[in-house]
């Protein structure tokens, strides 16, 4: 077990022959996932990277038996690319691309609303679950397998918090990026309600931080269920100042309850490890499981 | 991407909202002259004077003024033209006025009560729908009424798939206590107001005060808009009205460079790969006893010459004492950023004159060390976070 993709997925690339779709499939191929083809609309029926290419999803779907997407469509057309996948029947649609207009994404986000479907991004670094499926752009030999299951907005961030698991002598089970944007699929809560179910997970970080209500939601719904297993968190942003944009689009503080401090408050309330400095997620996972 | 009041007022007119008219103009006998032609137009007699800076409260650092006459009209545009004003959302040095809005006056007195309301249009992120959000409270800071009178808050959520419903609009009308042709005037404000913020891909429209004028007509007397960044490809015509001035100058350079960079107050710079990375490493930086200079992604492809662009960025700023390069390489190699930072290094000279503290981690993160300490260069090399943290501690001590 692990959530969302594992050594049976049938993952498709939508983007497969753009050059970010071309370089991260390759990359995915290599570590091990069963890529099953991609999707360029009028290139279907030539090969790439050795994987057939489909014109639409359905194809994809029909003729590969998808049931993993993965889109690097550029920003102007990845809502579109969203609701394709979700209408095809797609079950994880995660997406990567960054940028997406918000107000597309409020259209996208209400026609999927009623598909039996999974978003997770956009703007985010995808999902893996070592040895079994890199399905992002993170550097597969970060994530070694193991029982602590990754929940985070960031990148780079998620990177370093499961180098600092796995120095702990600690594995993955599985690490969701869920992204920076405003608004995106699978949130905080439901990432920690998947690790929650999943009995090969025995702990979960989760990493979060400034601007919206995810983090805070989360926390108060791990407190309700009775906090099942530890959960070790950390919010970045704790110097941001109010009103500016860091970087992700959603990374912004608009009032006293979407800052660092608000949310690592709320968070240990609710019996959530909270960890203030960023360098020591992996010591709090090691302290606690100990 | 913030907008003048002038500039969102156009907008909002092209779609059928009612606006305060007025003129810009960038100097006192412009002002004069802008005043004049209105009085034409419009047949106001008084003006109200208005400077132009991305800033609110303008009214409270004397930034809005009526004029009854045009020697009242010359003189307060030529004290509010060139100012620095300060209002409690700027800086204490405040911001430069380049331009003043002539604008018409709309509180005279009529047959009906005059009042204020408060309109905004946002996204609701916890339903990822948009949202009017309304106030009988209008003409104060929302915040204050939101924390003192939090039930004169009003929200409408508005359906993706069906846009905004006429029962919606005469929901906000009635909630706003109005009636007969200044409830109708509402409906239609709603309407336009709302078709403007998706017609322009609007991440927020704050319009505060919406008035209802003696005569009963529904105007909107200012207006706050930011668009949407990601949405400016395809609205061409909305970009070319960024006014750089409004914004820091080293972010409007980061910027062309494709650089994501915020300037802040700290001392100690930073250079970090991805936001969430870059802004963890912000707090490190407090933690270690230091306050964070900026905000700083240079994003995936840290090669030298990025690597010297974002390092001569981050020293623009003279209060840097120290730089932590913070690079957590994936697919990207540690020794490729750590042969980045070393030309970069060689190429600036004498222009690096801070203590650097590199920290490089992931994939051949060992050689990237080796390479950064035999390089011969004044740098600090560091693999951990916590490492890097107390190497700054130290740099800081000195």
């Amino acid at each position: 077990m692990s959530v969302l993709v594992n050594k049976d997925s049938k993952i498709i690339v939508q983007g497969f022959t753009g050059s970010e779709g071309t370089f991260h499939a390759g990359q995915m191929i290599d570590y091990g996932t069963n890529v099953v083809g991609g999707v360029t609309p009028g290139k279907g029926g030539q090969e790439h990277l050795g994987k057939p290419v489909f014109n639409t999803v359905q194809e994809a779907v029909e003729k590969a038996g998808a049931d993993v997407t993965i889109i690097f469509v550029p920003p102007a057309f990845a809502a579109d690319a969203i609701k394709e996948a979700a209408d095809a029947g797609i079950k994880v649609i995660i997406t990567i691309t960054e940028g997406i207009p918000v107000a597309d994404m409020v259209k996208a986000a209400d026609y999927i609303k009623d598909k039996n479907c999974r978003l997770v991004g956009p703007n985010c670094p995808g999902v893996i679950t070592p040895g079994e499926a890199k399905v992002g752009i993170m550097p597969g030999f970060v994530f070694k397998k193991g029982k602590v299951g990754i929940v985070s907005k960031s990148g780079t961030l998620t990177y370093e918090a499961s180098d600092q698991v796995v120095k702990q002598g600690y594995g993955i089970s599985t690490a969701i990026g869920i992204g920076g944007d405003p608004i995106i699929g699978t949130t905080t809560k439901e990432a920690v309600e998947l690790f929650m179910n999943d009995p090969e997970t025995e702990a979960i970080v989760m990493i979060g931080e400034i601007g919206g209500q995810l983090e805070a939601d989360a926390a108060k719904w791990i407190k309700e269920t009775g906090n099942k297993k530890p959960v070790i968190g950390f919010i970045a942003g704790e110097t941001a100042p109010a009103g500016r944009t860091m970087g992700h689009a959603g990374a912004i503080v608009g009032g006293s309850e979407d800052t660092a401090q608000a949310k690592k408050a709320i968070m240990k309330e609710c019996g959530i490890h909270v960890v203030d400095s960023p360098a020591e997620i992996g010591k709090k996972v090691a302290e606690v499981l100990a | 991407m913030n907008l003048h009041e002038y500039q969102g007022k156009e907008i909002l007119a092209s779609y059928g909202v009612t606006i305060q008219r007025g003129k810009v103009a960038t100097t006192a006998d412009e002002a004069v002259a802008a005043a004049k032609e209105l009085t034409e137009e419009t047949g106001t007699g008084w003006h109200v004077i208005k400077a132009q800076v991305h800033a609110g409260g303008r009214g409270k650092g004397g930034g809005v003024k009526l004029a009854k006459n045009l020697d009242q009209v010359k003189e307060i545009s030529g004290q509010i033209i060139g100012m620095d004003l300060v209002t409690p959302q700027t800086t204490a040095e405040g911001k430069r006025v380049h331009q003043v809005l002539v604008a018409e006056d709309v509180y005279e007195p009529g047959e009906a009560e005059i009042e204020e309301f408060y309109m905004s249009v946002l996204l609701d992120r916890g339903q990822g729908k948009n949202m009017i959000m309304y106030s009988t409270e209008g003409g104060m800071d929302i915040e204050t009424v939101a924390e003192e009178t939090p039930h004169l808050i009003f929200t409408e959520t508005i359906d993706p798939a069906h846009g905004l419903q006429g029962f919606q609009a005469r929901r906000i009308a009635f909630n706003l206590g109005l009636s007969g042709k200044a409830f109708k005037e509402m409906t239609k404000f709603v309407n336009s107001l709302y078709n403007a913020y998706l017609g322009s891909d609007s991440a927020l429209f704050e319009i505060n005060p919406v008035l209802k004028a003696s005569n009963n007509t529904i105007i909107a007397v200012d207006c706050k808009i930011t668009l949407d960044e990601n949405a400016l490809f395809r609205h061409k015509d909305l970009e070319a009205l960024r006014d750089v001035r409004e914004e820091n100058a080293t972010e409007v350079e980061a910027r062309e460079v494709g650089l994501n960079y915020v300037d802040l107050d700290g001392n100690v710079g930073c250079m970090v790969n991805g936001a969430g990375l870059a802004m963890a490493t912000m707090d490190l930086i407090k933690q270690a006893g230091g306050e964070p200079a900026n905000f700083l992604d240079v994003g995936g492809t840290a090669d030298a010459k990025r690597v010297e662009e974002a390092f001569r960025i981050i020293l623009k700023d003279d209060k840097v004492e120290a730089i932590l390069v913070n690079i957590f390489g994936g697919i990207v190699r540690c020794d490729r950023v750590a042969q980045g930072i070393v030309d970069a290094y060689k190429n600036m000279g004498d222009a690096m004159n801070v203590p650097l503290i590199v920290r490089l981690q992931g994939t051949n993160a060992e050689i990237a060390k080796e390479l950064i300490d035999n390089s011969g260069m004044d740098v600090q090399s560091a693999v951990e976070f916590q490492e890097a943290a107390d190497k700054v501690q130290a740099v800081l001590a000195k």
